[in-house]
């Protein structure tokens, strides 16, 4: 998607710094990624940066966990987890 | 477990790019507006066994009721299909409003397959398109449960004038009904089998109850014992003989209507199981909990359940115009068949899920609770008995095999 996921300008944040935080420390233990999850920018493909399905399950059980919510089911699909801003808004609307 | 996805505009994420499409569901939105009503009074409805009235009211607004009319009688025509799933969606919320959806389309759908012409039976028509719900009362005393005869017999008073007289052991939410749908023998010499449908409005008909329905599961239906007195018009008596229209409209659609209640409430179930999996999970991220094993293997079974019933429910469809194929003996042994495997497996799921959730679903009450959805599965077994069924298929199973 993105020609160089990890130089992508920093976006106006949609989600309150505590969520995307919380999202990057999930990313660290649980990403697997081949970067170090807290240079990404919010908006860099998480795809194209090792994420996997699998590893997507704890990513996300692992941000419930620390914000203390739940995913709905209606956005359990793969694009909400496509980015650190998807996810740590997908966490903000649940909360 | 996947639920119905919903055009909901507050889902804060991108369209999905994996490639699954949203299915075109004309009746999703409806049904989620109205599922949420009944699920905000399923336990109440369930505790204080009193009929799902907000839900019953909300199926009107939406025209749930109303969804099969044909396009050319000016409604919208829905398929069983569709009916199967609103009816899931339903059930999942709240078992008793599912119930009246399903009970309620089982003879709304025969006005206008068997009904014919006669004014007092397409002014029903009408009402239903305007939102009647329609009940029905077909079992009577003395008779065992067998919904194919009858004691009671229509009964021509004066010209034009019928009466009925009626001991009904369950009329489900016939507080709530804008009609009651009672089968009766065609006049008092004919044969217990040799039955009509007849239309009685409230107007026309005096309910005394006899008994109350206090049950383990299914409270919300309200199916009180009543003594029925009718006194109507001849041409409230629907065109078809109630053989007819109990082959070929009345069983498949109720037993597929049923099956897709129980549905929900399996789903309902696993639905809970698999919040409590997800909490163990939490607690220790990247160790997969025991209980997801035992989430997966339900889930297999669930998906099993729904397929069956979709399945029987486009063969309906395929098949709705057809009364060779509705009338065959296999298609009333694969009718059946949904109904006794459906009951049978929606209380295997519903206590496989108790057991994963543990301690919090064995709770009477709580968010975790599995008690209300084990006591209504258990209600599927028992409305019109499993063994019944069996016993007229032995009969048909000497001379018709499976739909294969």
């Amino acid at each position: 998607m993105h020609q160089d996921p990890t130089s992508a300008p920093a976006p106006v944040a949609l989600a309150a710094p505590g969520a995307e935080q919380a999202v990057r420390r999930a990313l660290a233990d649980h990403g697997h990624l081949t970067v170090d999850a807290s240079d990404i920018a919010s908006i860099a493909d998480l795809y194209a940066l090792g994420l996997t399905s699998h590893a997507t399950v704890n990513v996300m059980l692992a941000v419930e966990n620390e914000l203390d919510v739940e995913f709905p089911d209606a956005v359990l699909h793969r694009s909400t987890f496509a980015t650190i801003e998807s996810i740590a808004a997908a966490a903000e609307a649940a909360a | 477990m996947s639920t119905p996805v919903l055009d909901d505009p507050s889902v804060p994420v991108g369209p999905d790019t994996t490639g699954a499409t949203t299915p075109v569901d004309r009746f999703a939105l409806r049904a989620a507006l109205v599922a949420e009503v009944a699920a905000r009074h399923a336990d109440e409805v369930d505790r204080d066994a009193r009929p799902p009235r907000e839900a019953i009211a909300a199926m009107k607004e939406h025209g749930l009721l109303a969804a099969a009319v044909p396009t050319a009688l000016g409604g919208e025509g829905a398929t069983l299909a569709e009916l199967s799933t609103i009816a899931t969606t339903l059930g999942r919320a709240c078992a008793a409003t599912g119930m009246v959806f399903a009970m309620h389309h089982g003879q709304a759908m025969a006005l206008w397959r068997h009904g014919g012409v006669g004014l007092g039976v397409t002014a029903m028509t009408e009402a239903v398109l305007a939102g009647a719900l329609v009940a029905s009362s077909t079992t009577e005393k003395g008779i065992g449960g067998d919904a194919r005869r009858s004691t009671c017999a229509i009964e021509v008073s004066t010209a034009g004038r019928i009466h009925l007289h009626k001991e009904a052991p369950v009329i489900s939410y016939a507080t709530e009904a804008d009609a009651v749908f009672v089968t009766a023998r065609r006049d008092p010499d004919a044969a217990p089998s040799d039955q009509r449908l007849v239309v009685c409005l409230p107007e026309d008909t005096t309910l005394t109850q006899t008994s109350t329905w206090d049950t383990l599961g299914l409270r919300g239906t309200c199916s009180n014992g009543w003594v029925l007195d009718a006194d109507t018009h001849e041409d409230r008596v629907l065109r078809d003989d109630y053989a007819t229209i109990s082959a070929q409209t009345v069983l498949p659609v109720s037993h597929v209507l049923w099956a897709s209640v129980w549905t929900g409430i399996a789903a309902g179930a696993a639905e809970r199981a698999r919040q409590a999996v997800r909490k163990q999970a939490r607690a220790a991220v990247g160790t997969t909990p025991p209980g997801a094993l035992r989430l997966a293997e339900l889930l297999v079974e669930l998906q099993t359940l729904a397929d069956a019933v979709r399945h029987a429910a486009e063969r309906f469809d395929r098949s709705a115009d057809d009364a060779t194929v509705l009338g065959s003996p296999a298609y009333a042994l694969a009718a059946n068949a949904l109904k006794i495997a459906a009951s049978e497996r929606v209380v295997d799921i519903v206590t496989t899920a108790m057991r994963i959730v543990g301690i919090a679903g064995f709770a009477a009450t709580g968010p975790l609770s599995i008690a209300r959805h084990l006591r209504d599965a258990h209600g599927a077994a028992v409305m019109v008995s499993n063994d019944r069924l069996l016993q007229n298929d032995a009969a048909l199973a000497l001379m018709s095999g499976a739909l294969l």
